[in-house]
């Protein structure tokens, strides 16, 4: 399939599942409520180090919000329940309890509820006050500003994580362009995120090394200072690959993400230097879900 | 369908147990079973027909028509389910209530939701007193639900209140919200004297200046993020409450009973 110049591989993305859940951080203004939705979902680009995958969704009205204020909602995926309940306390006690006038609420109701601000209340040292408000429990805690208010529990859903897609062009500043593109349609899309830093990554891995200490390494098959002395899937043409990894709530909602971006990505064209949209998967071995980029786009 | 309707046919002379009157203990009885179903009056058990004229079939709806503050205990443990009173209520109104809805159309009595559990009360009178309180003896009063007053209540509103929310439109009496161990009272009129009296948790929202009692201990002006949230759970009453004119967030903060645990709180709407 060659769509505006640009070729698109009869492959496909492998991703696999995840426990997902979503918070939505208000604050006394927007800069405020992204300052702490930034630290929130900061150093949580894989779940191969971070222990999570998170990203800000979107931005939100003050009608939007529980306490009408400005927000953001975020959204914060993990390989388990234990583990996203884990990163989800830590990260709501150290980045949203700490930031000036912020407030955090659930996002998102499901029959398995993990604690939000359910235990950050005991930073309260007895003074905090609960509060059952329409059959929610929220916690107030007394802090150095004012009040902290959180809702105690947020609900856990299943999800997706690891869909992708790899852009391959002629030059570094070309493939960055195109992904940039990329990124401003996909983010206006619900339900998913792109957790790497400014949603692009360029260091995408294949499973295993040659270390046995390492579980991932470099996917050398695509980085092209090595075509000439590794097995490559890069044409003498292609300087420069950079990937977009999305997780998302749904397969669906993977799909439309990655449907956006990669349209997005061919209006640009052979012209602007993209030469290929690839996908990275193993084989079929790592996940249940597969996106076919032929079909997504098809 | 139509309502089950009872009809008080003349006035009382004794107080009555209106408590096998619940939706709950209806369903699957005939007109005639109802009807022979017997209540308490003073020593003596009656049966419903000789007090009350009985029409319609739908018992998860009852109507109390010519109603009596002599009868108590009208809606005890509703398990779901309406009760429309249309005149006074006796006591115990809605005791122990576990879901549903009762609406009185005029006044209730002594101790009107009891260690009520969950639903909605809603009294177009006033209250007497104890309203949401715990039974003589007992630690625990409310435990959940909400209860709307709009006129006045008595003396010890709230009292060991453990959960829940008690609005009140009109005025309350003296010692509203004495050993509350938590849950909201928010008074839009005036409050009689030892308020919180004992109060261990909980909050007391006031729309007006009060007779802060010495326990009590001024804790500053602030902006609380919470009282949207709780304005926003009263949109669908039909209240004054409900009223966006009425919400607030700006509070003066007193804190107290500094003679118990100190851990509840009197919110007096900030004119600043």
């Amino acid at each position: 399939m060659i769509i505006n110049g640009v070729t698109i591989d009869a492959t496909f993305a492998e991703a696999f599942p995840m426990k997902a859940t979503r918070a939505i951080i208000t604050a006394q203004n927007e800069k405020w409520a992204m300052i702490s939705a930034q630290a929130m979902t900061g150093f949580a680009t894989s779940v191969i180090a971070c222990g999570c995958e998170a990203g800000i969704e979107r931005v939100l009205s003050p009608e939007e919000t529980p306490d009408g204020r400005p927000g953001v909602s975020i959204l914060i995926f993990a390989m388990g329940g234990k583990g996203l309940a884990k990163q989800l306390e830590t990260r709501a006690g150290q980045c949203v309890l700490t930031s000036p006038t912020s407030a955090l609420f659930a996002g998102i109701d499901s029959d398995k509820p993990i604690p939000l601000g359910k235990n950050l209340r005991y930073f309260g040292d007895g003074f905090q006050i609960s509060k059952l408000i329409n059959g929610k429990r929220y916690w107030r805690i007394p802090v150095m500003d004012g009040e902290f208010l959180t809702e105690a529990t947020t609900g856990q859903v299943d999800a997706v994580g690891g869909g992708n897609f790899l852009v391959l062009a002629q030059s570094q500043p070309q493939a960055l362009a195109a992904c940039e593109v990329a990124i401003e349609q996909m983010r206006k899309i619900p339900n998913v995120i792109m957790p790497f830093p400014g949603g692009v990554v360029r260091s995408g891995s294949k499973v295993g090394s040659k270390y046995k200490t390492l579980g991932a390494s470099t996917n050398d098959a695509f980085c092209p200072t090595l075509k000439g002395i590794t097995r490559t899937d890069l044409s003498p043409d292609i300087e420069s690959v950079m990937e977009i990894v999305i997780d998302g709530l749904s397969k669906t909602d993977i799909d439309k993400a990655m449907r956006v971006g990669m349209q997005a990505v061919c209006e640009l064209g052979a012209e602007a230097g993209i030469q290929r949209l690839s996908a990275g998967n193993y084989g079929g071995k790592l996940g249940p879900f597969h996106f076919h980029l032929q079909e997504i786009l098809g | 369908m139509s309502a089950l309707t009872f009809v008080l046919k003349q006035p009382l002379k004794q107080r009555v147990d209106m408590s096998p009157l619940v939706c709950q203990r209806l369903t699957e009885l005939t007109l005639t079973q109802i009807g022979a179903l017997p209540l308490q009056q003073g020593k003596q058990q009656i049966p419903v027909e000789a007090l009350f004229e009985v029409s319609g079939t739908d018992t998860a709806q009852i109507v109390i028509k010519n109603s009596s503050d002599k009868l108590d205990f009208i809606g005890k443990e509703l398990h779901g389910g309406s009760i429309t009173v249309e005149g006074d209520a006796g006591a115990y109104c809605g005791m122990g209530m576990k879901a549903g809805n009762i609406t009185v159309l005029g006044n209730v009595g002594l101790f009107a939701a009891c260690e009520m559990k969950k639903g909605q009360l809603t009294v177009h009178g006033n209250a007497g007193d104890f309203l949401g309180g715990a039974l003589p003896g007992n630690k625990m009063g409310m435990k959940g639900g909400v209860v709307l007053i709009k006129g006045n209540v008595g003396e010890r509103a709230g009292d060991h209140l453990r959960r829940g929310v008690i609005l009140i439109e009109g005025n309350a009496g003296d010692y509203c919200g004495s050993r509350m161990t938590a849950g909201t009272i928010a008074v839009m009129g005036k409050v009689g004297n030892h308020l919180g009296y004992a109060m261990r948790r909980g909050t007391l929202l006031l729309w007006q200046s009060a007779k802060i009692p010495a326990m009590f201990n001024d804790c500053g002006t602030h902006t609380l993020a919470f009282l949207p949230l709780l304005f926003a759970s009263f949109k669908g009453l039909d209240s004054k409450f409900a009223d966006k004119a009425s919400a607030f967030n700006r509070v003066q903060r007193y804190g107290g009973d500094m003679a118990e645990m100190g851990r509840g709180e009197i919110l007096l709407k900030s004119v600043a």
